[in-house]
């Protein structure tokens, strides 16, 4: 017996796509496999927020998560060809069955925004904040997009790919600050010596 | 300006003088605003609330979350499916086998590797003892934050007795980290389970003894009945699961609707509440308690029918060979090295959720074949718990703030991240 | 051979000073209130330590008042992260002398395994600490040994020379590294206030409108 895959669950799954291919069928859905099994399909970011609403009013009561995904590639700097950089993912579920159905969007660097589902579910103003936070993505129509897990003013995106894991400030923006202090010819004056970029303004 | 009758849950008590009647008036106003946090008492953990006060009735509560944000999902990316265990314990710090399991289990969804069943019956029962170590920590903080302060010392009694069981399976009081990809990294001997079965055979007299304390009690009945109710509606637009959403009367139980380790086999109940309000969320969690010890031991007789089997699945491309062989063989050295340093999952996205203490906590892993993984969202229960504590504490008096953080149970390590 | 003095001389302290200072000393070593800033898993562990196996009421050291002004041990109980910096640094300069400061864990004395975006590397950045300990977490009994230490670190103090002399200046403690107040110096704000002052998140709000 799978651990993973038992009868409930493959049940849910296929339940869910007969359920899920009907009501997305006007939004043009691409279906995408995945392997835990459940139905997943990208749509066009104009359509996405009318695409959950219908899901919701047929039955996907319960929002999981929304996430995105950065696919840019720290080895080659770059997009996998033909996709956009960020992913962003939504999963909804309904609630007293295995059935569950993942929404995606591409949305490209230029243009990271997308529509907020705050009016179909509250709970998810945390969700797109954490994602605005830490991808940049922004929601129209959120009633707070500020920052949740990152300091206000806080000036980087951390879960971009090209943002470094140890992070650039504070004390890393520092120590790059004073090593070229420090390099730089003592016979010059202080005054004329690069700026503390913590100095205030 | 904002006026008392726009805020239609606010109990007048006695008449205010006049002209006090624009509450975020400047001069005349009577809000104050009140900074709560990071550093409170009462506060599990790191959370700030910054709470418009009008006398002691609160507005306009607004949490500030952030202030343990350790980066862990940036972490994953740079070190890898394995080497990420340790952090998965550390972020529901009070149930960190739990944890461990969900990532497991995301992980094996992405392999499609499969644990075997005694591997599954180890796994169902340390989480259920990380369930009742959980849920100890809310009974004992919840129960000292509105005064009772006996309970704390009688449940971190218990939770050392379960600190005792884990050092004595695993060396490690808590953040153990014992569940790997493929099942558990050693067995449970029949010495442990010895110790495992004399704890769950006292721990419903403890129960007992808390019921005792609290569930009569008049003072938590005043402090704990109508406060903070959550209609079924709220509950499942704000996101909320766990024991908050079945104490409005919602039943969803991950371990009941999408199954997992095994658990369509335990006999168990899950609790439902009535009413939504703090009352009813703590009865909820003392029958988890009771339910959870029921499932433990079915586990732990499962576990003397099948001794001898494997506990973790025998795949090099991504599960720890055993210790002895890494110990004397070449290729199982160079297994190991790979498996920890250098795993490569397939690629693809996988979402895999388990009830925790706290509600649905998730993994959605996803990988391009390569070492390192593209993302690992942890999809933090305690997160949406607290962002539903405005929606509980507008209009109620201060002093309800305590009840309804208590009973909203969320651990700051989850909720940042 | 170097000079030798008596050891009055040395310290330029007599018989009754010295008596004094082993007085208070004993008063200050056996009453050690601990603030505990349980900021993430090792404040699991140092509330099991308050529990009743582990009991730090064998060392006088129970009452744990959470209110700084009324402590005189700060044990940093986890992982410190940049945005709670200023909240901890704040904390520890509203404790009255004499006070001393425990980094329980390997997060609050190195940065542990988080050396990530978020994390302070190390709780000494910001305060001066006195016994670090190491583990994650720490077992009570760890904690416990520090506070043993901390104690035979507090017998060799000498109170009577700080309130004769006054007390030892440290402008610096720590690395300094907070004077140049990290994530702030992003912000343009021309208001001088109080990082908590919601006067100060308006403003930034303003400024910098995402």
């Amino acid at each position: 017996m799978s651990s993973h895959h038992t009868p409930a669950h493959v049940a849910g799954h296929t339940a869910s796509k007969a359920r899920a291919d009907g009501l997305l069928a006007a939004f043009e859905p691409r279906p995408v496999a995945t392997r835990c099994g459940t139905p997943s399909y990208v749509v066009a970011r104009e359509v996405v927020h009318d695409a959950l609403a219908a899901l919701r009013a047929g039955g996907y009561e319960v929002l999981s998560f929304i996430t995105a995904v950065d696919r840019l590639s720290i080895a080659d700097g770059r997009v996998p060809q033909g996709r956009a950089r960020f992913l962003l993912v939504h999963q909804i579920e309904v609630l007293d069955t295995a059935e569950a159905v993942r929404v995606e969007t591409e949305l490209t660097e230029a243009d990271a925004t997308a529509p907020t589902v705050t009016d179909l579910w509250p709970g998810a103003s945390f969700m797109e904040r954490e994602v605005y936070d830490m991808f940049g993505i922004r929601f129209d129509g959120h009633p707070n997009l500020t920052r949740l897990l990152m300091p206000d003013g806080y000036g980087h995106h951390p879960l971009r790919k090209e943002f470094p894991h140890q992070g650039i400030e504070p004390d890393r923006l520092y120590r790059e600050w004073d090593e070229r202090r420090r390099a730089q010819d003592p016979s010059v004056p202080p005054e004329e010596q690069a700026p503390s970029p913590f100095q205030r303004r | 300006m904002t006026t008392r009758a726009d805020h239609p849950k606010t109990r007048q008590v006695f008449e205010y003088a006049p002209g006090s009647e624009y509450l975020d008036d400047p001069v005349q106003g009577e809000l104050m605003h009140l900074n709560v946090g990071p550093q409170h008492p009462a506060t599990h953990g790191v959370l700030r609330l910054e709470v418009d006060l009008d006398g002691e009735t609160m507005h306009n509560v607004v949490p500030v979350v952030g202030y343990l944000h350790r980066g862990k999902e940036k972490t994953c990316e740079t070190l890898g499916w394995h080497k990420f265990f340790p952090h998965t314990d550390r972020l529901d710090y009070v149930q960190p086998l739990l944890n461990n399991t969900a990532y497991a289990l995301a992980c094996e969804e992405l392999a499609g590797i499969e644990v075997p069943e005694r591997g599954q019956v180890v796994r169902v029962l340390l989480m259920e003892i990380s369930r009742i170590a959980a849920h100890l920590i809310y009974l004992g903080t919840t129960a000292i934050d509105l005064g009772a302060v006996s309970i704390f010392f009688a449940t971190f009694k218990e939770r050392e007795k379960i600190y005792t069981l884990l050092d004595a399976y695993s060396g490690h009081r808590m953040n153990n980290t014992y569940i790997r990809i493929g099942g558990v990294f050693a067995d449970v001997e029949e010495s442990v389970a010895q110790l495992f079965d004399e704890f769950l055979d006292q721990f419903p007299a403890a129960i007992d003894g808390f019921e005792t304390f609290l569930t009569g009690n008049r003072i938590w009945h005043d402090r704990n009945r109508d406060v903070g109710v959550i209609t079924r509606e709220d509950a499942l637009a704000w996101a909320l699961t766990g024991p908050n959403l079945r104490g409005s009367g919602v039943e969803r139980d991950l371990r009941k609707v999408r199954p997992y380790s095994g658990y369509e086999t335990y006999d168990f109940e899950v609790p439902v509440g009535t009413v939504g309000d703090c009352y009813d969320r703590y009865l909820v969690r003392i029958e988890e308690m009771r339910q959870s010890t029921r499932i433990a031991k079915q586990a732990l007789a499962r576990l003397a029918t099948t001794k001898g089997a494997d506990v973790i699945a025998e795949d090099r491309r991504y599960v720890l060979p055993p210790k002895d062989r890494v110990h004397s063989s070449m290729e199982e050295l160079i297994y190991q090295f790979k498996v920890v340093t250098d795993l490569r999952l397939p690629k693809g996205e996988a979402y895999h959720a388990v009830e925790s203490s706290k509600g649905e906590l998730g993994f959605y892993v996803v990988s391009d074949g390569s070492s390192n993984p593209v993302r690992c969202h942890i999809r933090g229960p305690g997160l949406y718990n607290v962002q539903a504590i405005p929606l509980l504490a507008e209009g109620r008096l201060f002093s309800d703030m305590m009840a309804i953080i208590g009973s909203l149970d969320f651990v700051m390590g989850e909720v940042d991240r | 051979m170097g000079s030798l003095k008596p050891v009055e001389e040395q310290t330029d302290s007599g018989f009754f000073a010295t008596k004094v200072d082993w007085l208070v000393n004993w008063g200050r070593k056996n009453s050690l209130w601990p603030m505990p800033l349980g900021l993430s898993c090792c404040g699991i562990e140092l509330m099991a330590m308050i529990g009743p196996k582990f009991d730090i009421a064998r060392f006088g050291a129970e009452a744990a008042r959470f209110s700084p002004r009324q402590c005189d041990l700060l044990i940093v109980a986890g992982t410190l992260t940049w945005k709670m910096a200023q909240a901890a640094r704040t904390i520890y300069d509203q404790m009255p002398e004499p006070k001393w400061v425990i980094a329980m864990g390997v997060c609050s004395s190195s940065g542990g395994m988080y050396d990530s975006y978020a994390v302070v590397q190390g709780v000494d950045s910001i305060l001066p600490v006195d016994v670090y300990v190491p583990g994650c977490p720490p077992r009570p009994d760890a904690v416990i040994d520090a506070i043993l230490k901390l104690q035979k670190k507090i017998e060799r103090e000498s109170p009577m020379k700080t309130l004769f002399e006054g007390p030892e200046v440290h402008d610096e403690r720590g690395t300094g590294l907070l004077e140049f107040q990290p994530n702030r110096g992003l912000v343009k704000t021309d208001l001088d206030l109080h990082p908590h002052d919601p006067r100060a998140r308006a403003a930034e709000r303003e400024e910098t409108s995402p």
